[in-house]
């Protein structure tokens, strides 16, 4: 490859990650796709420019939204590329940077208490975990910070969020579930 | 059909029976955060279908496509477990809306998740790396569909006289169905050979030890769960699945050209 179509590819990559770097979540539209590790990367192929997203829950049915969004923020700024969804490795709640995780805050949902990493699938046993999980986990409040808080249901308004109450203010609240 | 094609239509058709049968409930939960919660659960079971369908396709070539997976193959090609067909309610000659049973939703998928959380721990090793991949997701998934379930189970089962009596028959009606899951198949032992696959009937004791625990914490007993054994996974089904596919399958089948 000649220089400079070298410097022309990095600059197509480089103009495809500003380009996409305003792209947020269709269910949380104050965090960016980057920012939550959806977009995992821009990269150059044999086919021209390739940017690689993977999705969250299996059945998150915002993955066929993102999947346009970034199609058509390519072709608004004037770029060729596919997009390849990538399962592994398995996207993590751990991906969150720390300003995504203010940024949930304070649109009003608590961001994930613990990280992932630090409890190992592997070896670790089902029972252990079904008994600690049993319990549900103190979460602040994202409206006023109390931890005098209680879980309402597992499962919230996407697969990805528990529902909690704040027993203080009394509002509910949704809890982005480590995952 | 290869060993891995065949492994993997077995686990992408459990998977969609019982998201399907789940998704039931949807409008017609016993509690506003249960609909949402069982809603939520189908949703991960179909995306894990989805995904397993679009795996098993890549593998068979030709015009396989995920759609053509779940909406065209007919009940004597399904691979799933029976107990994942079953109705909401115990053993019945004819069933309305009205008889859905919320404590055999909650002990079918406690049984359920209790083995997948074992099976994709173990597959997470699968020599086919997609699958691999799918098994890394969906456990993370089952690990909430298990902690789900079995909360449940243990505030049915420990609850009033009469959740204790309906959650108690549930477990005695759908036990003897799980004898499945430690029967051997040619399909399964065909990908464990492949090192695709894992061999089911070594996680029993795993198994027995989530459900002991469990049913005790529950107050329920643990029925015998022998009779007859069910060969689901052989494509022998009971006469529940054709209604659920006939459901599952109308629209697709009524356009089969459209694409929305």
């Amino acid at each position: 490859m000649s220089a400079v179509a070298f410097a022309d590819a990095s600059a197509a990559v480089q103009a495809a990650w500003t380009a996409l770097d305003v792209l947020t979540d269709p269910e949380i539209p104050v965090v960016s796709l980057r920012e939550l590790g959806i977009l995992r990367d821009v990269r150059l192929g044999v086919d021209g420019l390739e940017v690689v997203i993977t999705p969250t829950y299996s059945g998150c049915p915002a993955m066929g939204q993102i999947e346009d969004d970034v199609r058509a923020t390519l072709q608004a700024a004037g770029l060729q590329g596919r997009v390849i969804t990538q399962l592994a490795p398995a996207w993590t709640t751990d991906w969150m940077t720390d300003a995504a995780r203010d940024k949930l805050r304070a649109y009003g949902i608590a961001p994930p208490q613990h990280r992932c990493a630090s409890q190992p699938l592997l070896g670790e046993s089902p029972l252990r975990f079904v008994r600690q999980a049993a319990k549900p986990e103190r979460v602040p409040c994202p409206h006023c910070g109390s931890s005098h808080t209680v879980e309402s249901s597992h499962f919230g308004s996407t697969a990805c969020k528990a529902l909690y109450k704040c027993l203080d203010c009394q509002e509910p609240f949704d809890y982005f579930k480590p995952y | 059909m290869s060993a891995t094609a065949n492994y993997l239509l077995h686990l992408a058709d459990n998977a969609v029976v019982l998201g399907q049968r789940n998704a039931e409930w949807c409008g017609h939960g016993p509690a506003l955060e249960e609909d949402i919660a069982l809603a939520n659960v189908s949703l991960d079971l179909i995306g894990q279908a989805r995904l397993l369908y679009q795996q098993a396709a890549n593998e068979l070539g030709g015009d396989a496509t995920e759609d053509r997976l779940a909406y065209f193959r007919d009940v004597p090609d399904f691979r799933n477990y029976t107990l994942l067909e079953l109705p909401h309610h115990s053993a019945l000659v004819g069933y309305a809306k009205s008889d859905l049973d919320y404590g055999t939703t909650i002990v079918r998928n406690f049984l359920y998740s209790a083995l997948m959380v074992l099976v994709w721990e173990q597959l997470q090793q699968s020599k086919d790396e997609q699958l691999a991949a799918i098994a890394a997701k969906s456990l993370k998934e089952v690990r909430y569909h298990l902690r789900h379930s079995r909360d449940w189970l243990v505030r049915l089962g420990d609850g009033t006289d009469d959740s204790h009596a309906r959650v108690q028959a549930a477990l005695d009606h759908l036990m003897p169905y799980t004898q499945e899951f430690w029967t051997g198949s040619s399909m399964e032992a065909a990908a464990v050979a492949a090192g695709v696959g894992v061999d089911v009937a070594a996680l029993k004791s795993d198994w027995d030890q989530l459900v002991d625990d469990a049913l005790l914490e529950a107050t329920l007993q643990r029925p015998k769960g022998e009779g007859y054994v069910t060969q689901g996974k052989n494509g022998l089904h009971s006469e529940h699945l054709g209604f659920l596919l006939s459901e599952m399958q109308g629209l697709a089948r009524s356009h089969p050209t459209a694409t929305w």
